[in-house]
């Protein structure tokens, strides 16, 4: 008897444990769906690091989205900000620098009415934004200079980006330097298309004439000479998909860490 | 010091009644299975969070204090350690392999892990008694006599006593303590004062730290600290016997029953 009634409890209790684990499996789909909804997936959540890349982004996304940038004040600003080493500039390079850049554009195409290229005078003649910000490599150094630029979120605004936009591609001149960041950071008032810095023009170490500034996340998404944007749904199509170069060498692509 | 007897009374009673091989379930483990389990997670990422903070400190083997610092800058002090980028002058005449991609995915991992893991840990203790009954010393204990004796006892490497394997002596509960509520709650206090957008949202998490090189210069810090916890941990487990602390840890009881029968 007493093990009939065992077997029975144990029936019951594997029938409410199945209920339980198809709820738990369930809930956490639709927990999916609604992250991927809200914008709280980012492209590397894949793989055996994709469970803390997801819960890095989706509580950053949550906590975060409007926040700023600490700002410094002038006292602060590094008397030898360091310019990481670059590779050597291609002849295309050598020939805008040659003409003091009065030949660099910066096209804007993709999910946008107005596909647009614009020149650094342009660029410099929409309202521009400075800032006194903290660039941090992923390496452990930093440095706190003033940048000078239009947001993006203006430049944006200008060639009309398309509602159902989710990312911005931005390329370096340079080859095989590229990255993107999601609507949050291209719209947030801190992300800036740099061109002065410290009260001059940006020194071409520190990514001149054209750098994107992006303070809240880390020196590696902050690319240096950029020339074409690409605003998009998706990050198919170049490099590995995963939405970045740095991502294709195996970091992760959200830095905000 | 009842609690222990009663523990350890229905071992050989539990054997002597059943002639079955299911396992007594009435003797309450050493160590419940929350315990336990958290544990070895935590040990897991310990290591992974070790090796990953090791591989980045070496991207940069200097630290500053205040808000910024680079190599243009003067630093706090530089391990005397190679680099694994060619940025940092370190006297050594070769560049390590860089590992930091990897390194930095599965450090920012195994610390949300180990951050939910604990948490686990801390709610469940609040529950059990585990924090009451396992953890705060005794008020009779808390006496300058009471620490020089463990203290003593223990520069001495004297056996553990029987009843240690069933309780964590005056030392364990402060070292236990200081590492739960001190040392893992400072080393991710400064590890998210390296955020930077972390602090955009809570920018006094590292205002009150002097700065964002402050925050990195304490991670490391507390890092040692919690090594040296780890070295020491390991030391007195091997002094008070590895198999049983071994056993009680993974299988819960200190002694195992087929030795009885």
């Amino acid at each position: 008897m007493s093990d009939l009634s065992s077997r029975k409890l144990s029936r019951r209790k594997l029938i409410v444990r199945g209920l339980a684990a198809t709820a738990g499996v369930a809930g956490l789909g639709v927990a999916a769906r609604i992250a991927q909804k809200y914008g709280l997936v980012p492209p590397d959540h894949g793989g055996i690091y994709g469970l803390g890349e997801t819960l890095t982004y989706a509580s950053q996304r949550l906590l975060t989205r409007h926040s700023l940038a600490r700002e410094f004040s002038k006292s602060q600003i590094s008397k030898r900000p360091l310019a990481n080493e670059i590779e050597p500039p291609s002849d295309e390079f050598k020939r805008l620098q040659a003409g003091r850049f009065a030949d660099w554009r910066l096209s804007v195409d993709g999910m946008v009415a107005r596909p647009a290229s614009f020149s650094l005078d342009q660029l410099k003649s929409y309202p521009s934004h400075s800032q006194i910000t903290m660039l941090q490599c992923e390496e452990g150094w930093s440095y706190i200079a003033e940048w000078n630029g239009v947001p993006l979120s203006h430049i944006l605004d200008v060639v009309g980006v398309l509602s159902q936009a989710r990312y911005v591609f931005y390329f370096s001149i340079e080859p095989d330097t590229w990255e993107t960041i999601d609507m949050a950071d291209a719209l947030h008032p801190q992300t800036l298309l740099t061109y002065g810095m410290n009260g001059d023009e940006l020194p071409v170490g520190h990514g001149g004439p054209l750098r994107l500034r992006i303070p809240r996340q880390l020196g590696y998404k902050n690319v240096k000479f950029i020339n074409h944007l690409t605003i998009t749904d998706n990050l198919k199509g170049v490099g590995k998909g995963l939405g970045s170069a740095s991502a294709d060498a195996g970091y992760a692509w959200y830095a905000g860490i | 010091m009842a609690r222990m007897e009663s523990a350890r009374v229905p071992l050989p009673a539990c054997v002597a009644s059943s002639a079955s091989s299911v396992p007594d379930t009435t003797a309450p483990p050493r160590h419940s299975a929350v315990v336990r389990v958290t544990h070895w997670i935590t040990t897991l990422c310990f290591f992974a969070l070790l090796v990953t903070g090791a591989e980045i400190v070496i991207s940069h083997p200097r630290f500053y204090w205040g808000e910024t610092g680079n190599v243009l800058t003067k630093p706090l002090f530089q391990l005397p350690i190679p680099a694994s980028r060619h940025l940092v002058q370190t006297g050594y005449g070769y560049v390590l392999p860089d590992q930091n991609g990897w390194s930095r995915y599965l450090h920012f991992q195994a610390a949300w892990i180990a951050v939910l893991t604990g948490l686990l840990y801390v709610i469940s203790m609040l529950f059990t008694g585990h924090l009451r009954r396992d953890l705060l010393p005794d008020k009779s204990d808390l006496s300058w006599r009471s620490f020089s004796t463990t203290i003593a006892s223990h520069l001495r490497f004297a056996k553990a006593s029987e009843e240690e394997a069933w309780s964590y002596n005056l030392l364990q509960r402060v070292s236990y303590l200081s590492v739960i509520f001190v040392l893992f709650p400072l080393v991710i206090w400064t590890g998210l004062a390296m955020s930077p957008a972390f602090v955009s949202a809570f920018p006094a998490t590292v205002n009150v730290l002097g700065g964002q090189q402050s925050a990195r210069t304490l991670h490391f810090i507390v890092s040692l600290a919690l090594l040296l916890f780890l070295l020491v941990h390991v030391v007195m487990i091997c002094v008070a016997g590895f198999k049983s602390r071994m056993r009680a840890m993974i299988t819960g009881q200190p002694t195992a029953h087929k030795e009885r029968t």
